[in-house]
């Protein structure tokens, strides 16, 4: 076995050292009952060429999004990743190193994360960010928890744009803290509602932007009506690029942001692992969930970094801890921080300008399909259509001509009478044939 | 000049001259890397896009207008910082990582290369479920073998760490609860178990109770039996334990948590010591999370990302978290609702499916060494930390007696009278080329040194580990203080103050402080 070192040898020698009869004798404390006494029922050890060829079978079946056209984002979105991001998350000191409990030997890791965090702060507009968050739908579940804990107040009020998935993450949580969601119902473009479900009681709106449909809003105004009400604002992003082109949530009053910065570094993987972004204002910091990393000194005076403000986690917290949240998504926050550090102000600004462009060409193209409406009306890189059919059955008769159309909203809430709505996202990956190969397409399946 | 029988110098003072500095600050090729902020040129960018043909006149005042605050590197430039960085840090594939608790295990390169087949890593979780068989059916692959090898019949997998699967385990629990209209209000938890553990429980809404632990370092049945009551939600045991033992009485814990209506969570981290020997199925285990980046190799990559899937018993299975995979006639499917057969689920952790870059590496791993493989690896992994058990302890205090399991845990008491702590000595043990063991944990044994090689230590290097603590033990003795208070002194930084950091924390860079280097003079 290739990554085994012990010999037969060497466990007979270690076993004279320990003094054990064999190693059965060192597993005397589990249960007679308990011992296998055989392998489980499983195949048997392969070599790499066979693991290497069943798996690549597997993924063989799946359609991969590069080789053809592809329009699905609701998300998570496609983006190109610079060939040195995925080389330098590959160092062996990055990718086998653990959370940096010993600063002294993790200096590496430190000074990313704290790079990271002002990455995210300048991005959002906030005044600090943690270290990263399991993904964007963990991130707004716990900047719920949050506001909870900030404000003592039992009620969440979820505008109809948030992202169905994230809306139920929250709730899951928000169930067991016992704490109310108020959620309104799916609209494309209807931020400005959740002001009316703001009372007394509420300890945050969440409201997402682009939102689900693709509709970026303002939501100053929201922020006002929030704090008017003494609750705060969580501002939830699930498209980071967009961040490059569009006002930040710190400029429109957002107390708490909450992101997914997949589309920065990190390539779509199915859903996962992600990167969640999480940052808020300096007053708010110890009621933050998640890993800090802060600036210090070494007993030589010279600059270093340490985790930080630990005493709100779990190992020193326990039962008092503001989260059970033991890891963050470091390789993943790396990626993020490398790509935005190739970028920098200059690349994010065209890259987000060219992601807007992409989808004003798919938008009028799709405007001159018969029977297509596009809803969204202002947009980043994603916009919402209604069609004269059941977005699935049309999405099911594309792929089967090779075309991956976009995301039916009805995968992502059945129940919203919305069966007829299709999301579209477009980035710098789409080339402006997909976008025909798409409409033609589209003009024959619903002529 | 004092030599470790490795041949390397013993006394730092000895490895170089004496109060020799460089005249830039620098130390050879380990140099002072200024942050990205603190360099020239922020308009820079080292990717080459062009200029978009459309412009954002349709989106007016939603357009951002005031600086980012964003430096760029021209990618030479961001390869030399990010390798530089690297350098400062620790890894498995320098030296053994021996953190308690932590399963520091060999990341095969294998694993890596599977996740990034384009069919695993180009695919998005909202397509089309026609076009991604595959990766339902290496979710489902996934799935049969974490059920075989722990006897359990269901297991959710996405949770998307240790501390997520734990969160899973107990919603699932308290779901089961309430579907009865049987609402509970306590969890116990042995004093022993790990932070996340009574953080979760609280988190899910319940009072936590410790159990107490006897003197063999195990749970207190009687203990247990007596604050068990028809109040009580669930157990949550780690087997082994976070002591390094293995529970001798779990079934008998477990039959007593069920007779009072509890179930019984079991804390997978340490489930390495026993993969393929032991089955928590035949434990009497009703729900316990598996760390993929512990037992099954996927990298720790510095804190994340994790996966923790979730194993649940045939009465909690219902209740799992949406989405599951699903067998019909028209092939794989997932179930993302809760309606229909998935009902009775407590809804969605997290957007998507789970950590499936995870899933294809701990398949691949777990392939790799086939039932036979991963039975070797318990096996391995205990032998290890036995022989390093049998080869500090005539030196270092143990506080249970009798083989351990995959980790070895020490006191302290060895130390008394010699003036140098646990932290001391962990720190020490850097200038020797090595991590600490995890320090301080569990809670129950007065300054713990809780050591796991992993099954992938070779002797020689298990050897190399041992000769280099037993002579900083024989310093320690021999009265070198210094050498221990004032550890590290040969790590790129010398110990930090944490105090510091958490009396004014400065959390970010911000552009009125003065640059790093200037700050070093």
């Amino acid at each position: 076995m290739r990554y085994l070192p012990l010999t037969p040898d060497d466990r007979a020698r270690m076993l004279g050292v320990i003094g054990a009869a064999s190693v059965d004798a060192l597993f005397a404390d589990v249960p007679a009952s308990a011992r296998l006494a055989a392998p489980v029922d499983l195949p048997a050890h392969l070599g790499e060429l066979e693991v290497e060829r069943a798996l690549s079978a597997m993924a063989r079946k799946n359609r991969v999004a590069g080789e053809g056209p592809f329009f699905c984002g609701a998300g998570a979105y496609r983006h190109h990743v610079p060939a040195s991001v995925d080389h330098i998350i590959q160092r062996s000191e990055f990718l086998t190193s653990y959370t940096p409990y010993q600063p002294e030997i993790a200096q590496g890791t430190l000074q990313y994360l704290y790079e990271f965090q002002t990455q995210v702060a300048a991005l959002t507009g906030m005044e600090v960010a943690n270290a990263s968050m399991y993904d964007g739908s963990t991130a707004a579940a716990e900047a719920v928890m949050m506001a909870h804990r900030v404000t003592r107040r039992p009620r969440a009020v979820l505008s109809g744009g948030l992202h169905p998935h994230y809306a139920e993450a929250i709730a899951t949580l928000a169930h067991v803290a016992g704490v109310t969601v108020v959620r309104q119902d799916a609209a494309v473009d209807a931020e400005a509602d959740v002001v009316s479900a703001i009372d007394g009681e509420t300890a945050c709106v969440v409201v997402q932007t682009p939102n689900v449909f693709g509709t970026a809003t303002d939501v100053t105004a929201i922020a006002e009506a929030a704090h008017a009400a003494g609750a705060l604002l969580i501002v939830v992003t699930t498209e980071a690029v967009s961040l490059g082109l569009l006002k930040s949530p710190g400029e429109m009053g957002a107390d708490i942001v909450a992101a997914e910065g997949a589309s920065i570094g990190n390539g779509l993987n199915f859903g996962g692992p992600y990167v969640g972004l999480f940052a808020t204002r300096e007053k708010f910091i110890r009621q933050a969930p998640g890993r800090l990393t802060g600036e210090t000194l070494d007993a030589d005076g010279r600059r270093g970094f340490v985790l930080t403000l630990s005493t709100r986690e779990q190992h020193i917290r326990r039962e008092k801890a503001t989260s059970n949240i033991c890891t963050n998504s470091g390789l993943c926050a790396l990626a993020f921080t490398i790509h935005l550090s190739l970028l920098g102000e200059t690349g994010l600004r065209r890259l987000a300008a060219l992601n807007h462009a992409k989808v004003r060409r798919l938008a009028s193209a799709l405007g001159e399909v018969r029977g297509v409406q596009v809803l969204t009306r202002r947009f980043f890189n994603e916009i919402a259509v209604r069609l004269p059919a059941p977005a699935t059955e049309v999405v099911e008769t594309l792929a089967a001509r090779d075309i991956i159309a976009g995301v039916p909203f009805s995968r992502l809430a059945p129940a919203a009478g919305l069966d007829d709505v299709l999301l579209l996202a477009a980035t710098e990956t789409t080339a402006d044939g997909d976008i025909e190969a798409l409409t033609a397409a589209l003009k024959g399946v619903l002529a | 000049m004092s030599m470790l029988n490795v041949g390397r110098p013993s006394r730092p003072e000895a490895s170089g001259d004496a109060g020799f500095h460089s005249l830039t600050g620098g130390r050879g090729l380990l140099q002072d890397e200024a942050l990205i902020f603190e360099r020239d040129g922020w308009d820079k960018t080292g990717v080459d896009l062009p200029e978009a043909e459309l412009g954002a006149e349709d989106l007016g005042e939603l357009v951002r207008t005031a600086p980012i605050g964003l430096p760029g590197l021209s990618e030479p430039e961001a390869l030399r910082h990010y390798v530089r960085l690297s350098q400062k840090n620790h890894a498995i594939d320098l030296a053994i990582y021996p953190l308690g608790s932590c399963t520091m295990k060999h990341n095969p390169r294998l694993n890596e290369k599977m996740a990034r087949l384009p069919g695993f890593a180009d695919i998005h979780p909202l397509q089309p479920q026609s076009t991604v068989q595959g990766a339902l059916e290496l979710m489902d692959t996934l799935a049969h073998w974490l059920k075989t090898l722990t006897g359990m019949p269901a297991v959710a997998l996405s949770p998307k760490a240790g501390a997520h699967g734990e969160l899973c385990g107990l919603l699932a629990i308290r779901a089961a609860h309430e579907a009865r209209g049987d609402a509970r209000k306590r969890v116990l938890v042995p004093t022993s178990a790990h932070g996340t553990n009574p953080a979760t429980a609280a988190f899910v809404g319940y009072a936590v109770e410790e159990i107490a632990q006897t003197a063999d370092g195990r749970v207190d049945v009687a203990d247990l039996a007596a604050k068990l009551g028809p109040d009580v939600a669930a157990i949550m045991v780690t087997n082994p334990n976070t002591c390094g033992l293995f529970e001798r009485d779990i079934v008998e814990i477990a039959r007593l948590a069920h007779a009072a209506g509890a179930y019984f969570y079991c804390d997978g981290a340490n489930f390495n010591a026993i993969v393929g020997k032991v089955r928590p199925a035949d434990l009497g285990v009703d729900a316990m999370h598996i760390n993929l980046h512990k037992t099954f190799s996927t990298p720790h990559g510095g804190g994340g990302p994790g996966a923790g899937p979730v194993v649940l018993s045939a009465e909690l299975a219902r209740f799992a978290p949406t989405p599951w995979v699903l067998h019909g006639p028209q092939g794989l499917s997932l179930a993302e609702h809760a309606t229909g057969e998935a009902g009775a689920s407590f809804g969605r952790l997290c957007a998507f499916h789970g950590q499936m870059g995870m899933y294809v590496r701990a398949l691949s791993y777990m392939m790799s060494h086939g039932a036979d493989g991963l039975r070797q690896v318990a096996e391995d992994a205990v032998l290890n930390a036995n022989y390093v058990k049998a080869r500090l302890g005539g030196v270092m205090s143990a506080p249970f007696d009798g083989p351990c399991m995959h980790e070895a845990l020490f006191d302290d008491e060895w130390l008394d009278g010699t003036g140098v702590t646990t932290l001391d000595f962990a720190k020490a043990m850097i200038d020797e080329g090595f991590h600490p063991m995890t320090m301080y944990f569990p809670l129950v044994v007065h300054g713990a040194m809780l050591i796991e090689p992993t099954e992938t230590e070779p002797k020689a290097e298990l050897d190399r580990f041992c000769d280099a603590l037993l002579a900083l033990a024989a310093a320690a003795k021999a009265g070198e203080v210094d050498r221990f208070k004032a550890a590290p002194h040969l790590a790129p930084l010398r110990r930090l103050d944490e105090t510091l950091a958490a009396r004014k924390p400065r959390l970010r860079w911000r552009p009125q402080e003065a640059p790093a280097l200037a700050a070093a003079e």
